[in-house]
C-alpha cells in the first residue's frame, strides 16, 4: 500500500508541480517546434514517454555498473548522451522491423529526440536525487506524461489560434511563448501542493 | 568571406535566440538572474568556439555518415571540460546553473554551427562563426535576465537599481517560470515590429 501512495505521489510531483517543461525548462524545442497540430504532437508526446522511460532504465544501470564501479563519475555526460543516441537509433531500428504501423506514425519524431534534452534532463535529475531503479523508471515515465499533457494542450490551443486575428508582430512564436507563459502562471498553482 | 562579417553576423542579424529561436532551454531557465545569464552564455562560448575548431580541424577524417554522432561527442567533451572547470573556480554560479550545464552538450545552437558552418568552413572562420554566436547568445541572455532581474527584485547584478519600496514588494512573477515566457516572447514581439521593412 505505501508503495502506491509513493507512486502515486511521484505522479503528482513529475507530472503537475515539477513540470518538464513548465517548471523545470527542459524539452522547450519540441514543445515550440512540434505543437502546431494535434496529431503530430501526439505522437511526439508518445514517443518521448517511450525514449524516456527506457533512457532512465539504461542510464541508472550505466551509472551504478560502470560509472561508479570504475569510478568514472566524470564521464557522466559523455557516457549518457551517447546511450541516449544508441538507444533511440536501436528503438527506431526495433520499431521499423517489429510494427511497421507505429513506426509510420512515430518514426519522424524519433531522430528528433536525441536532441530534446528532456532525455538527457531526466538521466542527470534520476542520478542527482538518488533514486533506486523503480523510481527513476518511474520519473522517466511519468515526465514523460507531463510533457506530453502540456504538449497536447498547448496544440490545442494553437490550432484554435491559427483563425485568431493578431497584429502581425505577435504571429507565430510571440504568442506562442505568450501563451506557454499563461500555461506555467496555471501550472505555478500546483506549487503549493504539499504530498 | 570576410572575417568581420562572419564574426558580426551572429551578434544581430542571425541571432542564435532571437532569429535562429535555438537554445530556447538554457535560455529560460537560467535567466533569473545577470550573473547566471553571464555564467551560462560565456560556458556556451566556449564550448562553441573550442567545437568549432576541432570540428574544422578534423572535419576530413569524419564519414558523412556517422557524422552527428562524432560532434556529439566532441561537444560533450568541452561540455566536461568546461562542467569541471566552472566546479573548481565558480562553484556557486555552477551550483545555481545546475544541470543545465551538462545541457549545453545538446544545445542546439551548437551541434547547429558545427553542422552548418564548422564542417564546412576553415579554421579560422570557424573560430570567429563562434565566437560571434556565442557572444551573440550570451547578450541575448544578459538582456533577458537583465529584464526579468529588474523587474523581479528591483536589482541588477546584487545591487538595487530601483527604489527601496519597489525592492520591498517586486514584481515577483518576472524571475518565476511565467516571466521566462512572457518576457521573451514581448521581446521577440518587439524585435519583429522594429524589424518590419518600411513601406
Amino acid at each position: 500500500m505505501e508503495f502506491i501512495a509513493k507512486i502515486f505521489v511521484m505522479a503528482i510531483s513529475a507530472i503537475f508541480i515539477n513540470n518538464f517543461v513548465l517548471a523545470r525548462f527542459l524539452g522547450l524545442c519540441p514543445y515550440l517546434g512540434v505543437s502546431k497540430k494535434l496529431d503530430s504532437a501526439l505522437g511526439m508526446g508518445m514517443a518521448v514517454i517511450f525514449v524516456m522511460t527506457m533512457a532512465s532504465a539504461f542510464t541508472w544501470l550505466i551509472n551504478i555498473y560502470i560509472l561508479q564501479t570504475l569510478d568514472l563519475g566524470y564521464l557522466r555526460t559523455i557516457a549518457f548522451i551517447l546511450t541516449i543516441a544508441s538507444l533511440v537509433q536501436f528503438v527506431e531500428m526495433v520499431i521499423q522491423k517489429s510494427a511497421p504501423a507505429l513506426y509510420k506514425s512515430l518514426g519522424v519524431f524519433l531522430p528528433l529526440i536525441t536532441t530534446n534534452c528532456a532525455v538527457l534532463g531526466v538521466a542527470l535529475i534520476n542520478i542527482d536525487e538518488s533514486y533506486s531503479f523503480i523510481e527513476s523508471i518511474l520519473n522517466g515515465f511519468f515526465a514523460g506524461v507531463g510533457f506530453t499533457l502540456v504538449l497536447l494542450l498547448m496544440a490545442g490551443m494553437r490550432e484554435r489560434l491559427e483563425k485568431a486575428e493578431l497584429p502581425e508582430s505577435m504571429k507565430g512564436m510571440p504568442i506562442a511563448l505568450i501563451i506557454a507563459g499563461c500555461m506555467a502562471l496555471s501550472f505555478l498553482g500546483f506549487a503549493g501542493l504539499s504530498l | 568571406m570576410n572575417l568581420m562579417n562572419v564574426f558580426s553576423k551572429g551578434l544581430i542579424k542571425e541571432n542564435p535566440i532571437f532569429v535562429l529561436v535555438l537554445g530556447m532551454c538554457p535560455t529560460l531557465a537560467v535567466t533569473s538572474s545577470v550573473i547566471n545569464g553571464i555564467g551560462m552564455g560565456l560556458a556556451a562560448t566556449f564550448v562553441l568556439v573550442c567545437s568549432n575548431i576541432l570540428i574544422s580541424l578534423i572535419k576530413g577524417f569524419i564519414p558523412s555518415k556517422i557524422r552527428i554522432p562524432c560532434f556529439i561527442v566532441v561537444i560533450a567533451s568541452f561540455v566536461t571540460v568546461i562542467d569541471l572547470v566552472m566546479a573548481a573556480y565558480v562553484p556557486d554560479i555552477h551550483k545555481s546553473l545546475g544541470i543545465f550545464i551538462p545541457l549545453i552538450v545538446v544545445n542546439c545552437i551548437i551541434l547547429g554551427r558545427a553542422e552548418a558552418f564548422a564542417s564546412k568552413n576553415n579554421i579560422i572562420s570557424s573560430m570567429f562563426d563562434g565566437l560571434g554566436m556565442g557572444l551573440g547568445f550570451t547578450g541575448a541572455l544578459v538582456l533577458i535576465a537583465a529584464i526579468r532581474e529588474l523587474l523581479g527584485t528591483g536589482m541588477l547584478l546584487g545591487l538595487p537599481v530601483l527604489p527601496q519600496a519597489y525592492i520591498n514588494s517586486p514584481m515577483l512573477i518576472a524571475i518565476l517560470a511565467p516571466g521566462a515566457f512572457i518576457t521573451l516572447g514581448l521581446l521577440m514581439a518587439t524585435m519583429n515590429l522594429l524589424k518590419k521593412p518600411k513601406v
